[in-house]
């Protein structure tokens, strides 16, 4: 597989899987408002997906969207490890998110910038979404942190919980550094320090305080995953797998 | 002396005629000569509650509605599939606030709502205490459920009250795509493999009597038709809109080779319409009672979902007083 | 613990130019909320190019009882509208 479809599964990936978990929230919101909200979400994510495996499509020219989404196996997704954690309650979705979406803005702002035309474009597209996503989980962030004592606690822990993910999105393998030397994609270790201000910033307007960098897991860019991808892939793939060649 | 007795000649009159605009005698020429009652206007008690309880119960149906599409939304077969269902619950949801928009102008909160549903105060359609079984349910589901609203709701377009009549409109926009959604996953399955084939066919068996019986009970048995009626809140009978929607669908079913389950079911040349099998009333009745297959399930869902949803709206309002103080 | 959450009014200019537009209405805490609440609920399909979102309690309404006096008046001065007046044959741009 080339470098350019590889690097297009992984941008890919990442909106698959966090589409995935958005649209369980399907009638499950605090309100209904927000129900509308968070599918709104899934939709961006989704149409994300759609817009980078199309490429990758026409990159292979053999397998379609739907084969790279719904047919690969466990360790043939490249999606970051944050992504997949579950859901949990709203204030574990909303950190999960704020934190992703920090870094989509930024990565989709250099992506945008970058010298293959289809990728850029795609860039620039679900930039506008990672923006509105972000004032989303952000205000979420900031009513949760500074709202009632249990709500701080709650997502405080949150946000302790899911530190350890963090650093993943900031990892660069030689993928990423072959494709960053061809102009196309990004260093993401350059994106820190933009994603560190932003996170600060909005964890102090949070009233939150932000966890120590501990270890880190990793693994994600070479296929290596928590176990809460696999059960997400069942129930995502179990269709197509059950009727294979069948017409949807 | 003459211009003095003018005056109170003239505000006497007008007294009486802000008075006669508040008897239903008013009322019901306004509605006879289709004007639209806003939330303002003087209405009968009985308008009023009669309208809360209608448009309550069809806000609560779009949202309950949310579940059993919900349920196949992680395991929809393909990425266009998959957008295409959420963006349909995605209006769903949408419907249910329109419509609890539009009741909350009649005087009443949508927390005293939310708690009249929990409450088992206020009912919903009974179709959505049927489960979804399998995928060719989004079609079934689409197709006929979606079916039977339309033919529901285009005639609500021109209910007497405003603020309902302008959210139906906004509804029936929105509408259409649903139920073309639903009929393409069937056709799609009625062409496909074998599987696929049986699949449209079972979720058809199981849910094309179900969806009859959305448009109520028979005319005879409808005590709250005649005023629903009068006031122009409703526009046709439960009798008429379900032949309507008989008529239409026979055709789609047959164009792509799937049966609807009634024997009976047969095209009557001399009254132009479908003579159909009778409905059972029992079955209908258990259900809309509480003794569906899903009444529990879906009901103690929308309680769980609410409930542990407390913490955070209560973060949002506390959040909110801190806000005022700042602004204050 | 008395959870009333605020209801907002919704007005959606549909294209600029236009006038915004009554479009219904939305709950939320504050508005910031409200104004996404809005966007997510009544701009869908793209209906609108400027949101405003007012507090229910903050819109000042005429009551309908006020009908006769407060917009009769308006009624019978008929020389407001253009039609009232005649125009001699051929005058343009008026």
């Amino acid at each position: 597989m080339s470098n350019l479809l590889n690097y297009t599964l992984r941008v890919a990936d990442n909106a698959l899987i966090l589409g995935q978990r958005m649209s369980q929230w399907c009638s499950n919101g605090p309100t209904l408002e927000e129900d509308i909200a968070m599918i709104n979400i899934s939709l961006d994510l989704f149409g994300q997906a759609n817009g980078f495996y199309e490429y990758a499509s026409s990159i292979d020219g053999n397998k379609s969207a739907d084969d790279f989404a719904f047919l690969r196996s466990e360790r043939e997704y490249f999606n970051n490890l944050i992504v997949e954690q579950k859901n949990g309650h709203f204030g574990d979705t909303i950190v999960r998110n704020f934190l992703f979406d920090v870094y989509a803005v930024l990565f989709y702002t250099k992506l945008g910038q970058g010298k293959d035309k289809t990728l850029a474009a795609l860039g620039s597209k679900s930039l506008k979404e990672a923006e509105y996503h972000l004032r989303h989980s952000s205000n979420w962030l900031i009513r949760l942190g500074d709202g009632t004592e249990e709500s701080n606690e709650k997502v405080q822990k949150s946000l302790n919980d899911i530190w350890m993910f963090t650093g993943n999105l900031f990892e660069m393998d030689t993928l990423d550094s072959e494709m960053l030397i061809a102009g196309i994609g990004v260093d993401n270790t350059a994106l820190k320090s933009d994603w560190d201000k932003k996170v600060n910033e909005v964890l102090g307007e949070a009233k939150l305080t932000r966890p120590e960098d501990a270890y880190m897991q990793t693994g994600s860019k070479k296929g290596i995953h928590s176990e809460h991808l696999g059960h997400l892939l069942s129930e995502m793939q179990y269709l197509q797998r059950t009727h294979p060649n069948a017409k949807w | 002396m003459r211009q003095i007795s003018y005056v109170l000649k003239h505000n006497l009159i007008n007294l009486q005629y802000k008075f006669y605009k508040m008897t239903e005698e008013y009322f019901q020429e306004r509605i006879d000569a289709e004007k639209k009652i806003e939330p303002k206007d003087w209405m009968p008690d009985d308008y009023r509650k009669h309208l809360i309880r209608q448009i309550s119960q069809h806000a609560h149906s779009e949202v309950i509605g949310m579940q059993p599409e919900g349920n196949w939304i992680t395991r929809a077969p393909s990425l266009r599939s998959k957008m295409i269902l959420l963006a349909k619950i995605q209006d769903e949801a949408g419907h249910g606030l329109y419509l609890y928009s539009a009741c909350e102008t009649l005087g009443v909160s949508r927390e005293e709502l939310v708690q009249q549903l929990h409450d088992g105060k206020a009912k919903y359609s009974s179709i959505f205490n049927y489960p979804t079984l399998n995928w060719a349910d989004m079609g079934a589901v689409g197709w006929l459920v979606d079916g039977a609203a339309i033919v529901n709701q285009v005639s609500l377009q021109r209910t007497s009250y405003g603020p309902y009549s302008r959210g139906m409109i906004r509804i029936c926009k929105e509408e259409s795509f649903h139920q073309r959604q639903g009929y393409e996953i069937m056709a799609t399955m009625a062409a496909g493999t074998t599987q696929q084939k049986q699949m449209a066919q079972d979720a058809l068996n199981r849910l094309w009597w179900p969806s009859i019986m959305m448009f109520g009970p028979h005319d005879a048995n409808s005590p709250r038709s005649g005023n629903a009626l009068k006031w122009k809140i409703k526009r046709q009978t439960n009798d008429e809109l379900r032949q309507s929607f008989i008529d239409k669908t026979v055709q789609q079913a047959e164009l792509i080779g799937l049966t609807i389950p009634d024997p009976e079911l047969k095209w009557n040349e001399e009254k132009g319409h479908y003579d159909f099998g009778e409905i059972d009333w029992d079955e209908f009745w258990r259900v809309v009672k509480g003794n569906g297959p899903c009444n529990k399930q879906r009901l103690d869902h929308h309680k769980k979902a609410h409930s542990e949803g407390s913490w955070v709206r209560n973060a949002a309002l506390e959040y909110q007083k801190k806000l005022e103080l700042v602004t204050t | 613990m008395s959870e009333k959450i605020d209801v907002w009014e919704v007005f959606i200019q549909s294209k600029n130019g236009l006038p915004h537009k009554h479009a219904g209405s939305v709950h939320a805490t504050d508005k910031e909320m409200a104004l996404q609440n809005a966007r997510d609920l009544y701009t869908r399909r793209k209906e609108g190019s400027s949101i405003w979102v007012v507090k229910t309690t903050d819109i000042v309404a005429s009551q309908a009882e006020d009908g006769d006096s407060f917009f009769d008046p308006s009624d019978d001065k008929v020389y407001r509208h253009p039609t009232f007046y005649t125009m001699p044959d051929g005058a343009k741009n008026i």
